[in-house]
């Protein structure tokens, strides 16, 4: 029967991989998902034949309660909310990994036994790196759901502090490893660990939040992997490390995206505006001009070809089926649409594609960044919807900038551009963005979705 | 099996190197399903929770089991049927005729 188990394990992290593989293609991700999802059940039902496992009725008032909930969860929530449904998922993931490498040191203690060899060391890994999972992920959540402010919170000596908790962290770290048995301490370390999840997140600005909820997706998985050598369970040692190889691979592409290394995302608390560099050198004394959405569909009347710049902004106003709409009025008009994604545009790795694909939007029209660029000069107008840093030339040309270097869609090429933008507030970032003032660069402000429904209405007006 | 640190080491790193591999081959359009995937997958910590709750030890252990199921549970079950619902959506163009 262990061998059974144990080959059940194998076969569960076959499956998984293979799910995982076939995630890699638009045409076989459904039924990779649902691969996946059977290596998920082999390992679950692998565990309940185990002679370890001698009760059922805590087990399934568990399971009914968690797939009632994740159930309502996963079909009510929207895809603008996504990254927040991300967040709470990863939070889950890293509480029960935390609960588990306790509730095991408790088993030891019952039994007068003391964990030994890798366990203590995967214990506190495990009750460490799942606490700050947890309580980062439910801040992650909160920001992105709004429930508090977005904006990095910073307070005078937040690096000491945080320095002196990750120290602590470390020596508490170190005393349970060699003193398992100290429960005190032990607890001392989980609430440590849901202190620093805090505070770690909360100096971390909305639009850095792609980086965060990849790094906690990556955290939860490396959680699982230590409850696994808690356990002495390979099956979870490779899931879990699989999905930490996945969640570092994401981070890594946004921070690349965004031409910052992680140190500076986690701690550069960016976004917290430094007012007194803007009063001094963010003024212009050019204005930006705004036009009609009636300007723009005359332009529209003479053009062939349209590139639709998706941001942040879309999201927030729901506008992604309304720019469906004017995607499909173009191209009743003879006009060429295409999507150009920018990676970090919006809250999370691919949130963007998630949306426009909700609004039918076929997945051949949206094209990765270095795709489309070349494409710019070519193209008659690149219609911008609320996104701006991911637009700004500046992170060309401009030294000075603080997102110089940053890798963007070159929209300011394209021989019209049209900006959909509700005010003149700059971007996340704090700078300004000289797109606006170009003389080939039309500024039609307002609500993102009510401006491209305006913008529907003039282009069907015009023969 | 676990215990001989040599074979853990081994374990580990090959799983890691595997996902390294896997995922980078996902494209970028593909980026949030493959999260909320492989955040499913992370609730494979489901097979400890099963464990803690199934077990004959203390009533506090198995109450953290509880917990932990039900956390694992909403990760596990949220996650593979977000990621369905998602994917559902992504459709090619259609063939112009």
């Amino acid at each position: 029967m262990e061998l059974f188990i144990q080959f059940s394990y194998l076969a569960a992290a076959v499956l998984l991989i293979m799910g995982l593989r076939m995630l890699g293609s638009p045409k076989t991700a459904p039924r990779g998902n649902i691969i996946a999802a059977i290596g998920m059940l082999v390992a679950i039902v692998a565990t309940l034949l185990m002679k370890q496992v001698v009760s059922y009725t805590v087990i399934i008032a568990g399971v009914v309660v968690g797939s009632a909930i994740g159930g309502l969860l996963a079909t009510r929530i929207q895809m603008t909310a996504m990254p927040q449904m991300v967040a709470l998922l990863n939070g889950f993931g890293g509480g029960a990994s935390t609960l588990v490498a306790s509730a095991e040191l408790l088993n030891y203690a019952r039994r007068g036994e003391s964990p030994e060899g890798i366990v203590p060391t995967a214990i506190v890994l495990g009750a460490l790196i799942g606490g700050l999972t947890f309580t980062g992920s439910l801040i992650a959540f909160a920001k992105l759901q709004e429930l508090m402010r977005g904006a990095p919170l910073v307070y005078p000596g937040q690096r000491v502090v945080n320095a002196l908790l990750g120290a602590l962290t470390v020596g508490l770290g170190i005393a349970v490893v060699l003193d398992p048995a100290n429960l005190p301490i032990y607890g001392g370390l989980i609430a440590i660990s849901l202190l620093m999840g805090v505070l770690l997140v909360i100096p971390i600005g909305g639009a850095d939040m792609p980086v965060v909820i990849s790094l906690l997706n990556s955290y939860s998985g490396l959680a699982a992997c230590a409850t696994g050598f808690v356990l002495g369970n390979s099956g979870l040692v490779i899931s879990g490390s699989l999905v930490g190889a996945s969640g570092l691979i994401l981070t890594k592409i946004m921070c690349d995206a965004m031409n910052r290394s992680l140190t500076n995302v986690l701690f550069g608390a960016f976004g917290a505006v430094d007012e007194s560099a803007m009063a001094a050198g963010g003024t212009d004394d050019r204005v930006a001009k705004g036009y009609t959405p009636e300007d723009a569909a005359v332009i529209f009347s003479n053009s062939r070809s349209c590139i639709v710049v998706p941001g942040y902004g879309m999201a927030v106003a729901q506008a992604q089926h309304a720019v469906r709409e004017l995607s499909d009025v173009l191209n009743d008009k003879g006009i060429s649409v295409k999507f150009a994604i920018h990676p970090v545009a919006g809250r999370m790795p691919g949130h963007m594609n998630v949306l426009l694909a909700e609004a039918d939007v076929p997945y051949d029209n949206l094209v990765e960044m270095d795709d489309i660029n070349p494409e710019f000069p070519e193209t008659d107008v690149a219609l911008v919807i609320g996104a701006n840093d991911v637009v700004n030339p500046d992170a060309r040309t401009d030294k000075g900038s603080p997102i110089y270097g940053m890798p963007i869609l070159d929209v300011d090429r394209a021989r019209h551009v049209f900006v959909i933008k509700r005010s003149m507030n700059p971007g996340f970032a704090g700078v300004q963005n000289p797109l606006f003032f170009n003389d080939n660069t039309m500024m039609i402000f307002g609500d993102a979705k009510g401006t491209v429904l305006a913008l529907v209405d003039a282009v069907k007006e015009l023969v | 099996m676990l215990d001989d640190p040599a074979v853990a080491a081994t374990i580990l790193v090959l799983a890691l190197f595997i996902g390294f591999e896997v995922i980078s081959k996902v494209p970028p359009l593909l980026h949030t399903p493959l999260m909320s995937g492989s955040n499913a997958i992370s609730g494979i910590t489901i097979v400890g929770a099963l464990l803690a709750a199934g077990g004959e030890d203390t009533t506090l252990s198995t109450w953290l089991g509880f917990v932990a199921i039900v956390f694992a549970t909403i990760n596990v079950v949220g996650g593979f049927l977000v990621t369905d619902r998602m994917l559902g959506m992504f459709k090619p163009k259609k063939p112009t005729s």
